[in-house]
């Protein structure tokens, strides 16, 4: 079946329906990673957004229940240059076609994704529409992509219940943002006990379960649209809880400590980019997925300093504040799909939690 | 971390000559660090003994030598350069060796000389078999099971232990050397004896048979500070079993899960950060298909072929990039040059789906052993670009230029469904065509996965396409299929075929429907940032990114493809200096090429790079949006000329020698026009279809002759003819494939056979020099000693030779280059051949005679006149040096070959030696090509046909002068006794033990001098001989004129010390020499 993608920008592409068949309207996106299709389309942080893959050859290995970074795919619609017919992999329990008929996502694939790419990179992101209707009226279908807006993401992707990992190590406490698996995995393979609250969990319900840290995950959408969140955040700083957040968790926090947050025109999306921890002096490469990052001019210097740095376009990608109790990273040390070599932050933070410990038992 | 200070002068190793597993990406490689090198104010000392490279130019490095690549002459290099560094992961395995050897014995502690880049006990830790299993073993990566062993019978007990089939590597050998998979226990021992005698270390590794896991590779890059990244990684379409060389290879993965892909790529990063390499390496991996089990196969601490793979699939210039890493930068201080915004410290990531697939010779070697293994095959490789598999391989495959635009093979078509299905299981390079074949009759994919261990992922991409076959083949041509089969890759040719038409007529229907291919650029970054470097592939897609670029003198210049034997890397140079003399001469340049190990396809070479197959359709896409001015095809091979008519007729301007004047060159009946015209002599010839025709014509002009088919390139198919019975094998041998044009059949004049290269403006003509072969007539131009100047030739022969060259050159309107081959013959100067484009000498006469022979053939093809140059015109003035070029075989890597030299080319690549006194350039040319000279007290075996006897004897009264010990068969050793030299009879293999195969074998002799002679049996025996001397590393000389030079050089040679000259102070003496006021 002919599928048509069109763009707020009024460029049209025509190619093949996968997936769903429903029509689509979404904020456009692109993502660089060559593999990982699976966990990109399951990423909660993608809710509401339609994804171009940049690498053409999309479903070559199938998909498989173990790929799945959250209990279902989020993302509104997903693009790409070639669909694979066949998934080739020992682990392969389905095509990514069937995938996406499964679970009502829309599709197109035989589309220039390089051309739509540049268009993104050029113009900024922006609004689309997938549609499989023969002869779409233009005109519209190009009010209704400008109304689009990404909203209430975060509610939509967190847990309604409180959800516990068992584990003999320290305890930590996730909310849930729009979390993906791996990061809880990050954490229970380090032997931590993790607890996950849903998004709107009040600080004091937190602070009272007694856990030697708190992460704050990532998750979707505009960080400035969470006002009641990053209220219970602004107490868990004030008491000085110990905390790791990550992506949408850091922006949160930034927020909630009077930093300023601002949309990227294309934003970052992709297992390729290069960080710098701003004390080693080591450039290390991060899984991203980020539309929104703090302004670094915004970050008052009695409260946080800036300690890691995209080195390509240099914003901020991690703050460590001046109470010495909060670190917070743009970027995915988590990483699924994507490089794994940021993981000794949550090796630090499993640290710091023990120290923790260790100190509140000698006094 | 800046700059490192200290680091003023360094000395860069190259990787000498092209053998198979050592090609044009170290000159690629060495050429881009050199240059990275000098842009930092380094001065750069280099020396390679190839003079076919890019690398050996005073351009590249600011002293060069071409000089033995060997302990004695680095360590005279180092004594009189006194460089403060050495940079030794640029020059393949060979530079590495050396670089570690020199360390090794104190050399470069003694002169100071500190080791750039990775230490040395990281490099042994990775070459080292023992060492590196125990560094992964600390780290936790697992390796194959597997035991170094230093005996055979060890070798036997442990794969008693772990189970056959087991693999035999041999430590620190190239590609391979002397490796394989032992099945049964005769195997072993056979494989594992040859190992241990190749190895440099004589160790050989014994390890776990893994094949069918799938093989991947991971190029990394590391800095001082520890900063590590991925560059690409690539997947083998064979699985383990097959050399990674001789693997179709893909970039990046296909089949792997991104848990895979991580896995891998965190695997590999470990690996690097242990053993602390400082720059690039290549990690390979096999992993099991079914499981995440995998183990690390090999590390290379150094650029290699895989890193010039690499780095053209992304754009990430990786030797450049390890180059500054070795003068001290970290990867977030060197920029990105593809976009100028980010930084090296990035991984690229890709956009498109990149192929390679090797270059074999079996097409030369008809009788060598097609089956692939874990010893490399390929003399080269192609690379293509799309933004699907079947479109990048579609482009690979008919870049390989033998007459294939399909995955049909005609030979495979007769075969029955069981042979096809015996097929499969044969790894050979065939392999892709018979699984294409497989599909087309029906076998389920599956089945052929069972026989291959091929990914499903792969074989359903094959599918794909044999399934298109089928729908174009049946199907009316809409313009959705017309598309669908040009996404593909399916070339207008093949559609025609398949629609019973042709490609004019499809090409019309494309037009008409709009079916056109678009470029796109290779950035890096999948269009994440706007990139500034224009390297483009076509494709069938919406977007085009490469406008067609408004510039007055807009120049395409065409490449020469695959490395191969009979064209080699002479003819990068050769394309490589044009670009930069158009450039400099003010032209936008345009380079089309499909060669991943070359320097033409580095993206800052020309304005603009298109990597694509040089067939007429691909290059026509880009002639349509270019629209370039002019068209230059002398500098690519026969790879670039054989597209002279097709771009006239897309009425391009060819530059230079147009259309006419190569076709009446090549064309048999035009060309005796010519030398009718010209009244100069050629041999008496004659044409023929058949057998028959063959006898007739050779009865005619008298036997010996020369036969072979037309228009073919390096003598391919040319054999001597002395009898009517040979007449009738060679005929029908040619005639196995149906010929378009008459067999061509030549007196063969058995004389001295003179070479010149010269540039002619259409009125004048400049010979920088002339070139003498040390064989007479009879053996392939490639494969003699050729001495520059010529040291037997009389001046008025020269001359005869300087008037010949000019009046051919003007009679066939050349303007630039043209090479021109003579026989001197009963006092008589008759021509061989003329080719109006560059050839293999180009690149050494250059540096020789210091004549810019490229750039003036450039400026002529402009419309510059010779007179203007400033070089003069006739006969340049003679250099006060001699030089010696001298080929190099890759025998031992091709079983079943016969060594014996030919009107056949056979030899992969050259070295130069280079002295004012001939018989020390002589002598530095053996050392060269690593001929060890055998001198009092070692053993000589002669055996030559009968009309070499007389010329045997001042050569066995030489060597038994200086000493040596004689053996010789039957009918030379009592030809020699009779003229009183002594010597010790040797059995032939009939004559019973101990014969003369069991003494070679068991490594008797120091050197053999074999003349093949015209009797069958008796060549069977030469055969057995030849190759059992070669399995054992003894040389081999197969001319009496070879071996008439092997004696001069051993006693005239050494008759002073010898000295490394710098070739780059070369041109100012000789410039001192012809301006004397």
């Amino acid at each position: 079946m002919k599928a048509t993608l069109i763009l707020e920008n009024g460029a049209v592409f025509h190619g093949e329906s996968m997936g769903d068949t429903a029509e689509a309207v979404c904020e456009m996106v692109f993502n660089t990673s060559m593999a990982g299709y699976q966990e990109i389309l399951t990423d909660p942080s993608y809710a509401g957004q339609g994804i171009v893959m940049t690498y053409p050859l999309i479903g070559n290995y199938g998909v498989n229940r173990e790929d799945a970074e959250s209990r279902q795919p989020w993302a509104s619609a997903m693009i790409v240059r070639r669909l694979s017919s066949r998934g080739s992999n020992f682990r392969c329990e389905g095509t990514l076609d069937g995938y996406l008929k499964a679970h009502h996502i829309t599709g197109i694939h035989s589309v220039d994704t390089r051309a739509i790419t540049r268009m993104l990179r050029d113009q900024g992101t922006m609004n689309g529409m997938i549609t499989t209707e023969e002869s779409p009226n233009l005109a519209e279908a190009l009010r209704r992509i400008r109304a689009y807006r990404v909203l209430n993401t975060v509610e939509r992707t967190t847990r309604r219940h409180i959800q516990v990992y068992p584990g003999a190590g320290p305890r930590v406490a996730l909310l849930d943002l729009g979390v993906k698996e791996n990061m809880i995995r990050s954490l229970t393979d380090r032997g931590c006990s993790v607890t996950v609250f849903p998004a709107c969990t009040p600080a004091e319900d937190i602070m009272e379960g007694g856990f030697d840290g708190v992460m704050l995950s990532n998750g979707p959408g505009d960080p400035a649209d969470n006002p009641e969140i990053i209220g219970e955040i602004r107490k868990l700083y004030d008491a000085n809880v110990l905390v790791f957040a990550v992506c949408l968790g850091h922006q949160l926090m930034a927020l909630a400590t009077g930093a300023v947050t601002e949309k990227l025109k294309y934003g970052h999306r992709g297992g390729n980019h290069p960080v710098r921890d701003v004390s080693t002096g080591r450039v290390y490469i991060t899984s991203q997925n980020h539309g929104y990052v703090v302004r670094a001019d915004s970050v008052d210097p009695d409260i946080a300093e800036i300690s890691h740095i995209n080195v390509n376009d240099g914003t901020v990608e991690g703050l460590k504040y001046k109470n010495g109790r909060v670190l917070t990273v743009q970027f995915h040390p988590e990483a699924s799909p994507g490089p794994k070599d940021t993981g000794y932050l949550f090796d630090a933070f499993v640290a710091k939690m023990k120290e923790g410990r260790d100190c509140a038992k000698e006094s | 971390m800046p700059r490192n200070p200290d680091i003023q002068k360094v000395l860069v190793i190259g990787s000498g000559p092209i053998i198979i597993g050592q090609a044009a990406e170290f000159d690629y490689a060495g050429t881009q660090a050199c240059l990275a090198l000098r842009e930092e104010g380094v001065e750069v000392v280099l020396v390679n003994s190839n003079p076919a490279t890019i690398m050996t130019d005073p351009k590249i490095a600011d002293h060069v030598y071409i000089e033995p690549l060997n302990i004695e002459f680095v360590t005279k290099i180092i004594a009189k350069e006194r460089p403060d560094s050495i940079l030794p992961t640029l020059g393949g395995q060979t530079g590495l060796n050396l670089a570690m050897a020199l360390n090794e014995n104190g050399t470069l502690a003694e002169y100071g000389v500190r080791l750039l880049g990775t230490s040395a006990e990281s490099i042994r830790r990775a070459e080292d078999r023992q060492g590196f299993k125990d560094t992964m073993e600390a780290i936790g990566q697992p390796c194959v099971t597997s035991k170094v062993v230093e005996s055979v019978e060890d070798a036997v007990t442990f794969a008693e232990e772990i189970g056959l089939p087991v693999i035999v590597r041999p430590a620190y050998t190239l590609g391979g050397t002397g490796g394989g998979i032992a099945e049964n226990e005769e195997a072993l021992r056979e494989i594992a004896a040859n190992g241990i005698r190749l190895s440099r270390v004589g160790q050989v590794l014994i390890e776990r048979c893994i094949s069918g896991w799938k093989e991947i590779e991971y190029e990394v890059i590391r800095d001082g500070a520890g900063n590590v990244i991925t560059v690409c990684n690539m997947e083998n379409l064979d699985p383990v079993g097959v050399h990674t060389g001789d693997s179709i290879v893909v970039a990046p993965s296909q089949t792997l899960a991104d848990r895979e892909y991580q896995m891998l790529r965190s695997a590999a990063l470990d690996i690097i950060s242990a053993l602390e390499i400082e720059g690039g390496c290549n990690v390979q991996f096999a992993l099991n298909p079914d499981s995440f089990e995998y183990a690390v196969i090999e590390v290379n601490p150094r650029v290699s072929r895989s890193s010039a793979l690499a780095s053209k699939a992304t754009g990430y210039p990786i030797a450049k990039v390890a180059a500054k890493i070795a003068l001290g930068y970290r990867l977030d201080e060197i920029p990105n040059a593809i976009t100028g915004k980010t930084w090296a410290c990035f991984e690229p990531v890709l956009d498109y789906c990149v192929v390679k697939i090797p270059k074999w010779p079996f097409d030369k070697f008809v009788s060598a052993s097609r089956k692939l293994g874990t010893q490399m095959k390929a003399t080269g490789e192609v690379m293509a670009i799309d933004n699907c598999f079947e479109g990048a391989l579609m482009k690979a495959v008919r870049s390989l230029e033998q007459h294939v635009s399909s995955l049909h093979l005609d030979s495979l078509k007769p075969l029955s469904m069981e042979e096809i299905r015996e097929r499969l299981a044969r790894i050979d390079d065939q392999r892709l065509f018979v699984m294409a074949e497989a599909l087309r009759r029906g076998i389920e994919p599956e089945e052929i996965h069972a026989a291959t261990k091929v990914d499903l992922w792969f074989l359903d991409r094959l599918q794909a396409i044999v399934d298109m076959e089928k729908r174009i083949a049946s199907e009316p041509m809409t313009g959705e299929l017309l598309r669908e089969a040009k996404k593909m890759g399916f070339p207008d040719a093949f559609i025609g075929e398949l629609t019973g038409t042709d490609h004019f007529a499809v090409k019309a229907l494309r037009d008409q429907m709009g079916v056109k291919a678009v470029f796109k650029m290779v950035d890096t970054c999948a269009a994440e940032f706007d990139a500034a470097t224009p390297y483009y592939y076509s494709t069938y897609d919406e977007e085009n990114e490469a406008e067609g670029t408004e510039r007055e003198k807009k120049v395409l210049v065409l490449g020469s493809g695959p490395i191969r034997i009979g064209q080699g890397i002479e003819f990068d140079f050769c394309s490589v200096h044009s670009v930069w003399s158009l450039k400099k001469l003010g032209c936008y340049t345009i380079i089309v090429n499909n060669n991943p190990e070359t320097v033409s396809t580095d993206f800052d070479v020309a304005d603009k790079l298109y990597l694509e197959p040089l067939t007429p359709e691909d290059v026509q896409n880009i002639v349509e949006l270019e629209k370039p001015w002019g068209a230059v095809v002398q500098f690519g091979g026969q790879t670039a000329i054989k597209l002279t008519e097709d771009l006239t007729n897309m009425g391009v301007r060819i530059l230079g020698t147009d259309a006419a004047g190569v076709d009446a060159a090549e064309d048999r009946e035009k060309f005796d026009e010519i030398l009718k015209m010209t009244g100069i002599e050629k041999a008496e010839a004659g044409t023929c279809f058949t057998a028959e025709e063959g006898r007739t014509v050779a009865n005619r002009i008298g036997y010996p002759v020369l036969v072979r088919p037309s228009y073919v390139l390096g003598g391919q198919g040319m054999q001597i003819a002395y009898n009517d019975k040979d007449m009738d094998d060679y005929i029908a041998i040619i005639n196995l494939a149906s010929q378009e044009h008459p067999i061509l059949v030549d007196k063969y004049l058995m004389g001295r056979e003179l070479e010149v290269d010269a540039v002619c403006d259409g009125e004048d003509i400049l010979i920088p020099g002339i070139m003498e072969h040390i064989e007479r007539a009879g053996i392939h131009s490639g494969d003699s000693i050729s001495v520059y100047p010529p040291v037997k030739i009389e001046k008025r022969h020269q001359a005869i030779i300087a008037d010949y060259a000019r009046r051919l050159a003007a009679a066939l309107h050349v303007v630039g280059l043209v090479n021109i081959q003579f026989v001197l013959f009963n006092d008589k100067v008759y021509v061989i051949e003329v080719n109006p484009r560059s050839s293999r000498t180009v690149p050494y006469i250059t540096k020789v005679t210091g004549v810019p022979i490229i750039e003036l053939a450039t400026r002529v093809m402009l419309g510059e006149k010779l007179r203007d140059l400033g070089y003069g015109t006739g006969l340049y003035p003679e250099s006060p040096y001699y030089a010696v070029k001298m080929p190099v075989f890759s025998f031992s890597k091709l079983t079943d070959v016969d060594t014996a030299l030919g009107p056949e080319m056979k030899s992969t690549g050259e070295v130069l030696g280079v002295d004012r006194d001939f018989h020390q350039a002589l002598l530095k040319a053996f050392m060269g090509v690593g001929l060890a000279l055998p001198g009092a007290g070692d053993s000589v075996l002669l055996t030559v046909r009968d009309e070499d006897k007389p010329e045997i004897l001042p050569i066995a009264q030489e060597m038994a002068s200086m000493g040596m010990t004689l053996f010789a068969t039957g009918g030379t050793h009592d030809f020699l006794r009779s003229h009183g030299v002594s010597c010790a009879r040797v059995n032939r293999i009939a004559e019973g033990s101990p014969s003369i195969l069991e003494l070679v074998e068991s490594g008797t002799f120091d050197l053999i001098v074999n003349t093949p002679g015209h009797d069958h049996s008796h060549n069977r025996d030469g055969f057995l001989i030849r190759r059992a001397a070669v399995e054992r590393s003894i040389p081999v000389v197969t001319a009496i004129d070879t071996a008439q030079a092997v004696v001069h050089a051993k006693r005239l040679g050494h008759r002073k010390q010898l000295h490394a000259v710098d070739i780059a102070g070369l041109r100012d003496e000789t410039a001192f020499r012809i301006n004397p006021s």
